[in-house]
Parts: C-alpha cells; structure tokens; sequence
C-alpha cells in the first residue's frame, strides 16, 4: 500500500485507504519524538524546503521537526525575508528552488491553489501546509489522528465545527476527512460565515451554538481570523462571543466525554473560553504533539525511498 | 510447481526455545541486567515465548521490547513497496543492559545491522546478544548469532518461513522453492 500521488494538495483527493494509510503510519511515529534520541536516519540526504507566504508558527516549526526528527535537512523560507519581496513571482520561485534539487516542498499560500499549480510545475514533491480558505490537509489528519487516538475510531462519531465556516481551509479540509471517513459533521456560526451551498459537502448546518453542539462526540471550535474584522463580516467580538464562545454552560449539552479542538492559535475569551481550553475536556496539546508525527508519517511516506 | 518441505514442526521450534532460553541463562550466568528485545513481526513471538520460558526456569519477570527496524534499513532507498512501519515499544532503559535481540530467521545479517543501529539510539545496552530461530546462512555483513535453533543451510532461490500460532495460526518452518 502506498500513496497514489507525488504531492499531499488536499484531502479531497485522497481515498479512506490512503487516509488510514496516514493515521496509522503517523501512530507508529508517535513513539520517535519520546525517545531520549529523537531522530531516525530514515530521510538522511534528503531535503525539505518550507515555503511559508503567511504567518505560521505552528504547521512551519512542526513541519521542520518532522523533517529534522527523520534526519532530513530543512529549510525555511518565510515571504519576508525572501526575494518575493523583490518582486519575483511564485512560479519564478518554485523553480528556483527546483533547480536545486530539494525533495519536497512544503507551501503555505494566501491564493487557493498555489501548491496545485506548484505540483504541476514542478518534479518534487508538494505539500500543501494551507492554500487561502481552500485546504489544510496536514491540520484535517492530525485532527482525525487525535480523534481516533482518543476514541478509538472515527466513523459513526458526531463532530460540530463551530466558527468561521467560508473562510476556513481547517473545516474546509476536515469535511472532506471525517464525511469520508464516516462522521456525522454539523457546522455551524453565524450567517454571514456559513457558505450558501455548504449542505452539498454532506454537512448539518445549524446557525446557532446550542443546537449544533446537543450530544455531539468532538466539537471543534475555529479561530475567529481577527484579521477579517475589518471586511466587516460580524458586528462585534463581544456579540460574537455572547453567542458562540464555548464555556462551561453550553458545554454540557454536549455528550458528557465531549473532547474539544481547536486548531489554534486560540483567541482566549472570544471563540472558547480559558477554562475551556485548559480545561479537561481539550485535547488542543495532543492535536499539537501528534502533528509532529502526521508530517513525519507524509515525509516518510512521500520521499523515504523511491516511489 | 512450488515445492514445499515443513524443516521443523510445533515440538521441534519448542525444543530449540527451551534449549535457547537454557543457552541465554548460561552463557549470561542468570537473568540480572537481561531484558530481551524481538524484531518484528516473528521476533516479538519469539521473543515472548523466550520470556515465558525463561520465567518458568528462574521464577523472575523479564523486560521484554518490540522493535520495527523500518526506519533503519538500507534498502528504503532502492525498495519499490514501502514497507509498513509498525509501532517501536521499548518501555524500559537499555542503558548498562544485556539486550538478546530475538528474530526468526537470520539471512543476510541487514536486519540485525539496522537492529543494532536502532537500539544504540535507545541507549548504551552493556552488550548485545543475538538469538534467531533459523539461521539459513548467505550472510552479506560480518554478523553471527548467539543463540541459533537451528542451521538450515539454504540456496539462494528458496525462501524460509517461519510460521507461527500467533499469526499463521500454526507452528512450522517450511522451506519453498521459488525457482521453479
């Protein structure tokens, strides 16, 4: 069994059997990053680029954790402090970077389809670390990795993703995983953040918290992108959070083993509350830990050997 | 036609583990600082089954370790079907250990080459030993086991099998011709 594709673009396009392909390679990675020495020499020789065109501190510094704990050498390019400063298009760029033979490279872009259209340009492999509001794959496996981690399996599970539902790429890419994968998902937000046609993904939708979190297994709540006030798509923080920050109330209408994820960066007191996210339903560190693994298991999978 | 031969039967694979584990008690002079390490997927039955043997002889309970040697091999390289990648369980400290790495069949020695190579990334074991139901010979590294069940001197063209309860549902090494 092997992954059909040079490149990771989506969760779209890969099937359940490459899913679970992923998740349990990823569990057997979990145990590298306990040792005491927490390399393997699997990747020696091989070279990881990490091309970051948005902020990130997570996806970039997992993804060069992964890479380093397989021996591989990493590289990061952050859009600051690189030529596309000076001007140079993504295109120029990617082929540039090809013409020193890395092995993979990884792309954050703020235009949807940047990795797609890298993946055609060029021989390596692409791995897509979040695309606009398209896809986020990596973030969609570590989060089903850490469900079936904690629940034993993740079909026949109900999941409420809460939030910023049009602009998210972490729900966008998680819709595709857990309807494959066999989960009941519902959606919810306010009006304005659901997309029109989104029931067509196989989704519920619900416009307000309480009903979409009623005896759900897992609720994941989404960072609201404070970035986007100014496009005006919500009043208020304030009245956003009076209506769908997760708390110790509206939380006990969940199942009573709810588990609660965030793919962070977390806004502390708008989308969840503090105690909340430390609290002992979260499992937001785990999703963190078994991200490391996830991006190993892809590493591994995509360039250990030949394809 | 493949031609098959059952080399070794339930009793004979028992016989040579009791006479293994009495082996690993004499040359390590007991069981202090022993803890036994199987290599998947044969290994670790083995290796289990060493352990059991070895507690009913000297009343005390070993470590007992599970190593997946994937992410060690030197032919990841050049394998066109990529290997699953099991799961490494070692819950105990190598350090200042006698480590018997267990496997069933000793071939051309790159297993144990990138078995070594893992287990020094877990620790400072005092030493390693080597026990291997079959040993078949046509080593490619200077490599020899300890503790061997039993020689099967083999060619090239055939393949040993090592089949067990645990996974085959039956105890038996077969050797098949794969020239035909």
């Amino acid at each position: 069994m092997k992954l059909t594709n040079k490149d990771i673009l989506g969760i779209k396009e890969l099937s359940v059997d490459e899913i679970n392909l992923i998740l349990d390679t990823a569990a057997s990675f979990i145990e590298v990053s306990t040792r005491e020495i927490k390399k393997v020499p699997t990747l020696r020789g091989k070279t990881v680029v990490n091309l970051f065109f948005e902020a990130s501190t997570r996806t970039r510094t997992s993804f060069e954790i992964a890479g380093k704990r397989l021996s591989a050498d990493t590289i990061n390019i952050s859009a600051t402090t690189s030529s596309v400063v000076k001007g140079e298009t993504l295109i120029d760029t990617a082929r540039n970077l090809e013409a020193m033979n890395p092995d993979a490279i990884v792309i954050r872009h703020s235009a949807a389809g940047a990795p797609h259209m890298l993946a055609r340009m060029v021989k390596q492999s692409i791995i897509n670390a979040g695309d606009g509001a398209h896809e986020h794959p990596t973030q969609a496996l570590l989060d089903m990795m850490t469900i079936k981690e904690k629940k034993g399996t993740v079909s026949g599970l109900k999941v409420a993703i809460v939030g910023d539902i049009a602009h998210s790429r972490v729900a966008r890419s998680n819709i595709y995983g857990l309807t494959k994968m066999g989960s009941h998902v519902i959606v919810a937000g306010p009006a304005m953040m659901i997309p029109r046609d989104i029931a067509r993904m196989g989704v519920t939708v619900y416009n307000n918290l309480a009903e979409a979190i009623k005896d759900v297994d897992i609720i994941m709540m989404l960072r609201i992108q404070l970035e986007r006030q100014q496009q005006k798509i919500f009043p208020s923080l304030r009245e956003y959070s009076s209506y769908f920050c997760l708390n110790r109330q509206n939380i006990k209408l969940a199942k009573e083993d709810v588990l609660v994820m965030h793919p962070g960066p977390i806004n502390r007191g708008i989308e969840i509350s503090p105690d909340i996210a430390d609290g002992p339903y979260s499992i937001i560190l785990d999703q963190v830990t078994n991200g490391v693994a996830v991006r190993m298991a892809l590493l591994y999978l995509l360039i250990g050997g030949q394809r | 036609m493949q031609q098959k031969k059952v080399v070794m039967d339930a009793d004979g694979i028992d016989r040579s583990l009791t006479r293994i584990a009495y082996e690993i008690l004499e040359k390590n002079k007991g069981t202090e600082e022993l803890c036994l390490v199987g290599i998947r997927t044969g290994g670790v039955f083995l290796a289990e089954r060493l352990k059991k043997k070895l507690t009913s002889i000297e009343g005390v309970d070993l470590p007992v370790g599970i190593l997946d040697i994937t992410l060690y091999r030197d032919d990841l390289r050049l394998a066109n079907k990529k290997p699953m990648l099991g799961k490494t369980d070692i819950p105990f400290s190598l350090d200042n250990r006698k480590v018997v790495l267990v496997d069933d069949v000793l071939f051309t020695g790159r297993t144990i080459r990138a078995a070594m190579d893992a287990l020094i990334d877990f620790g400072r074991p005092k030493l390693i030993e080597l026990a291997v139901l079959i040993d078949r010979g046509h080593r490619e590294l200077p490599i020899r086991a300890d503790f061997v069940g039993m020689n099967l001197p083999s060619s090239l063209w055939e393949s040993v099998v090592v089949k067990l309860m645990e996974k085959n549902g039956v105890d038996e090494v077969v050797i098949e011709d794969d020239n035909q």
